[in-house]
Formats: structure tokens, C-alpha cells, sequence
């Protein structure tokens, strides 16, 4: 454990010693500013409109305000989730500190997870961060809290799942440009899988629905927790680490 | 300390490392020496558990490190070819984070630090950045880091690489001191420094091991034929044929001409001797004797002759191979 914490925190330094940290951080707070503006407005006008009309439905902060903002969040990770991953690995091996790894008495899967820890701490930052956009909504309304803490864990969830498939890109190459395009690419196509679904018939639609990361993401946000999804999302994770560690053990033999 | 058995590894088709055995014992410093390409860096690879052997194996410190390589690598220290630094890390940094993901205690971390960083004189670089260093400062902290956590074994590939030549007589004095309580194998094709610090070199060509023995013994034993070399004042004459009539003299050269005085180098078979003779035979006739010492190879020579001769077949081919 101590040594999954040691590289789980030299991975966490790294960042933030050099700019990717911040550029990414940065970008994710701006956007999910912009959406969190954006569908605030939206909300605000649609509330006042209902509030003229007598007996209209009661507005829901929750349902229309912070769902949105959440799935569209969501899509900030396809961008920014391929720089934080991109060059874990393939750093490593261009710059040859992969031998002081792999000859240190630690295992390749303490080295693979506390990478995987590493990551997903620049990515709970990053996160972080979007706490005092959601705190301002306490200042003028009472909001549910419980949606809001499942869709961070959602988002969470999501987003390991990224980051699990990012470290076995990246493990893959080492060119940081070819993992972080390919790992892009990756993502983009589990996302949109499932469009293919209404015209490939009710049995393939399934399949690609389950198959599709977002799919699992809706009623995170919601407010449900349900097991199907944490599942689905835990053995993605739990799956792509396994193949990352075959990767860099065929790597060993390759030389 | 270290057993090293039959180790063969391809990659594919290319054989890098053919049947490699040798043993190195505790407080033994051994030599790797062979051109570029000749399956040095790949046996240290092997060796250090980075990669797995296609055959054979090898034991640190008692244990296979294919079978448990966790209790290997906690017993070795490597310093691979390029100094493996994060250049966003300060020395002081690095080394902690090294001393953690080798096993060091935390109670004990600050003091191993310390000592590594003394021991290689990095200390004045403690805060600056590694990607910041230059390459000799940057061979150090690569060293520093193989020391930390106190190993048996010590496996340093070209560790004088990039250093001036004031840098290179330190590091070499320090793999001295280190020898003794550590065993260390290092690598590299700068000659001096495997007579200079070694107790016991491997040559080794194209994936195979050509020859183990100390410096020493090498050069004696490489030594096929005597070489005498001349200078005579024959006054004009031309003493190739009086060289040649003394007994056990092979071979007769004349190597250059300047005036009276002619340079020669004079074979002899092996064992024998022809030194009295052969003065003897320049005095009697009235020549002038100025210089007479037998030619010794260099471990530069044994070397070449070494990796040029055993692959006869392939002879042409690998004369080319580069010596740096």
C-alpha cells in the first residue's frame, strides 16, 4: 500500500510541477462554468414564465438545472480526461524512468494502480473546483443535496473509467501526441456506440446501451444509485487496469 | 553473489544475448566489455529483473529473479544506461521518492538520502530541478539513486559516461571504495577503466561471452607471440638478414629508416627468450644497439583481437564493428 501511495503522490506532484495541471483544471472550470451560466439563465426566465402562468408545474432545481449541467460536464471529460492520461506511461518510456520502476522492488500493479490513483486525484480537483459553482445555488434556493452528491459520484465513476482506458492507451506507446488522440478517439466511441442502436435491432440496441459509458451515467444523476451501473462502471475500471497490466508486462518481454 | 546461467534472449529473430554464464562473488567487481550492440545493456536488463530471459537465468543475492523478484530487486541497485530522472522532480525529491519505492523505512529515509548524496557529491544540487542538471550532475543522481537503499549488488551500465575526465576519476574511486561491501557489475567500452577498477573482466561479442579473466591475465595470455622492438645504428647496412639468423626469431620488419638508424620489430615464438641473442648478435657485428624492449598488447589490442577473431567466418563483417 505504502508503494501504490509513493507513486500514487509522485504522479499527483508531477502534475501540478508541470502545466498540465493547471491548463486542465483551468479549461474544465471555465466550460463547466460557461454550461453552469448558460442553463442557470435558462432556468431562471423558465421559472418566471411558469411563475405567470397560475397552476403551472412547480420548477424543480434539480431536474432542469443541475442534471444538465451535469451530463454536459460529462462531455468535458472526453476532452480533458486524454490529457491527464496521455502520458503516464509513455513519458516513462521515452524518458527510460520505466527501468527505475519496473527494477524497484514494487509490483507492476501497485506502479499501474497508484498511477490510476494519481490521475484520479487531478481529476477529483478538478471536480472539486465546481463545488463553489454548485454552493452559490444554496445561496438563493435549497436544492436537493442527494442528486447532487450521486452525480459527482457519477462523474467519478465515469471518469475512472477513462482514466483506466487512458493509462492502457498510453501504456501502449510512447508518443504522449498518439496517446492522447487515440485515447480521445476512444472515448468518443464509447460514447456515441449506442446511436447506431434504434435501426440495428431490439438485441444489438441493448447491447450498444449497455455498452455506452453515458447511458450508466443518467441515473447517477437522477439521484439513483443503482448497482447495475456501479457494476458496470467498477468492472470497466477493474478491466481496463487488468489490460494495462498485460501491456506493460508483453512490453517486458518486447524489451 | 550473482550466478548467471546459459542466458539466451531474442527479439524475434535476433539473437541479442547467446549462452551467457558467469559468476561474480561477493565483493567482486567485475568488468562488461564489448562493443555497442554486443548484449551488455541486455544482460544488465535481465539481470535487474527489467526483462525476462527467453533462457536460462540468473540469481542476485540468492534469488532467481525470475521467481521472486521482489526479494532480487530489493538487493540491487541499477544504474541504467540513460539516468532514469523526472525532470520536474528536485534531486532531493527524487531520491525520497526512490528511497520509498525501494523499501527504504521511513525513519531511515532522510539519513540514506543524505549518505547517497555525499557519497557522490550531489549535494550542492540538492534543490535544483534534474531536468536542470548537466549530464555529469545528472549521472551522479542516477548513481546516488542505485546506492540508496544500501544493495548487495551494484549493476551500473557505462557509469562514467558523460563525465569530464576530473568527474570520471571520482566515480571510478567511489565504484573502488564500493567494491568490497558491494559487488558490482559495470559496463562500458572505455578500456582503461576496466583495468583501472575491475577485478575481473567478461568480453563479450555479438550476444556471447568471448572471455573471463583479469586484466592481467588477459594480456598475458593473449600475448601469441613475443614482439621485440629495435632501434640499430648498422651504419648503412641492412641487419633484416643477421636479425633472422638468431635462433627463434619468426618475423623481421622493418618499420622505418631515418639515416643509419633502422626501427625494427622483431616475432619470437612464444616462451622463448631471444632478447641475449639478439643483442648479441647486433654487438658482434659492431652495430650500435640504441633501444631494445619487448612490445606488449594492449587491452585495446586483446580487445580487437578479440572481438575480430573469434567469428572468423564472419570476419569482414565484424571488423567493422565500431570500438569507442
Amino acid at each position: 500500500m505504502s508503494n501504490v501511495l509513493a507513486i500514487a503522490q509522485k504522479e499527483l506532484k508531477g502534475y501540478f510541477a508541470s502545466p498540465i495541471a493547471y491548463v486542465v483544471i483551468g479549461f474544465f472550470a471555465l466550460m463547466f462554468g460557461y454550461f453552469y451560466w448558460a442553463l442557470l439563465g435558462f432556468f431562471v426566465e423558465q421559472s418566471a414564465r411558469m411563475m405567470g402562468l397560475q397552476g403551472g408545474p412547480t420548477q424543480n432545481v434539480n431536474e432542469q438545472m443541475i442534471r444538465p449541467v451535469f451530463m454536459n460536464a460529462s462531455v468535458l471529460l472526453l476532452f480533458t480526461l486524454p490529457m491527464v492520461t496521455m502520458r503516464t506511461y509513455s513519458e516513462e518510456k521515452r524518458s527510460g524512468t520505466i527501468e527505475l520502476l519496473l527494477t524497484s522492488p514494487i509490483t507492476d500493479f501497485q506502479i499501474i494502480v497508484g498511477k490510476f490513483l494519481g490521475a484520479m486525484g487531478l481529476y477529483a480537483a478538478m471536480l472539486a473546483v465546481t463545488f463553489i459553482h454548485m454552493g452559490v445555488l444554496w445561496a438563493f434556493g435549497t436544492p436537493e443535496w442527494k442528486p447532487l452528491v450521486t452525480g459527482y459520484l457519477g462523474l467519478l465513476l465515469m471518469g475512472g473509467c477513462f482514466v483506466s482506458i487512458g493509462l492502457l492507451i498510453s501504456s501502449l506507446t510512447r508518443n504522449q501526441i498518439v496517446a492522447g488522440f487515440v485515447t480521445f478517439a476512444v472515448f468518443l466511441m464509447l460514447w456515441v456506440i449506442n446511436w447506431v442502436g434504434p435501426f440495428m435491432g431490439p438485441r444489438v440496441q441493448a447491447v450498444l446501451d449497455y455498452l455506452s459509458i453515458t447511458t450508466h451515467l443518467d441515473d447517477f444523476t437522477r439521484g439513483i444509485v443503482d448497482t447495475r451501473h456501479l457494476v458496470y462502471y467498477v468492472s470497466f475500471i477493474a478491466f481496463g487496469l487488468f489490460l494495462t497490466a498485460r501491456s506493460v508486462d508483453t512490453e517486458r518481454w518486447r524489451g | 553473489m550473482i550466478e548467471v546461467q546459459h542466458l539466451t534472449k531474442r527479439y524475434g529473430p535476433v539473437t541479442a544475448v547467446d549462452d551467457v554464464s558467469f559468476k561474480v562473488e561477493r565483493g567482486e567487481i567485475l568488468g562488461f566489455l564489448g562493443p555497442n550492440g554486443a548484449g551488455k545493456t541486455t544482460t544488465m536488463r535481465i539481470l535487474t529483473g527489467y526483462m525476462p530471459p527467453t533462457d536460462g537465468k540468473a540469481v542476485v543475492g540468492g534469488y532467481d529473479v525470475q521467481e521472486q523478484p521482489i526479494e532480487a530487486k530489493r538487493r540491487t541497485g541499477y544504474l541504467p544506461e540513460t539516468p532514469p530522472l523526472y525532470p520536474d522532480m528536485t534531486v532531493r525529491d527524487y531520491l525520497d521518492f526512490c528511497a520509498r519505492i525501494k523499501g527504504v523505512p521511513r525513519a531511515e529515509r532522510l539519513g540514506r538520502v543524505k549518505t547517497a548524496m555525499e557519497r557522490t557529491r550531489i549535494a550542492d544540487v540538492a534543490h535544483r530541478h534534474c531536468g536542470k542538471l548537466s549530464k555529469g550532475y545528472k549521472q551522479r543522481v542516477g548513481l546516488a539513486q542505485a546506492l540508496l537503499h544500501n544493495p548487495d549488488v551494484l549493476i551500473l551500465d557505462e557509469p562514467t559516461a558523460g563525465l569530464d575526465p576530473k568527474q570520471i576519476i571520482e566515480t571510478r574511486q567511489l565504484i573502488k571504495q564500493l567494491g568490497g561491501d558491494h559487488t558490482v557489475i559495470l559496463s562500458t567500452h572505455i578500456l582503461p577503466e576496466v583495468s583501472q577498477t575491475c577485478g575481473r573482466v567478461v568480453i563479450i561479442n555479438r550476444g556471447r561471452v568471448v572471455a573471463i579473466d583479469s586484466p592481467e591475465n588477459l594480456t598475458s595470455r593473449l600475448r601469441g607471440s613475443e614482439t621485440m622492438f629495435l632501434q640499430i645504428d648498422a651504419a648503412g647496412a641492412d641487419p633484416k638478414d643477421t636479425l633472422k639468423a638468431v635462433a627463434g626469431v619468426t618475423q623481421v620488419r622493418v618499420a622505418e629508416t631515418r639515416g643509419p638508424v633502422t626501427v625494427l620489430e622483431v616475432e619470437s615464438s612464444q616462451g622463448r627468450d631471444v632478447r641475449r641473442d639478439l643483442s648479441a648478435a647486433v654487438v658482434n657485428r659492431g652495430w650500435g644497439l640504441l633501444e631494445l624492449r619487448p612490445m606488449r598488447m594492449s587491452l585495446e589490442e586483446i580487445f580487437l583481437h578479440l572481438t575480430t577473431e573469434d567469428t572468423a567466418g564472419a570476419a569482414a563483417e565484424s571488423r567493422e564493428v565500431p570500438v569507442e
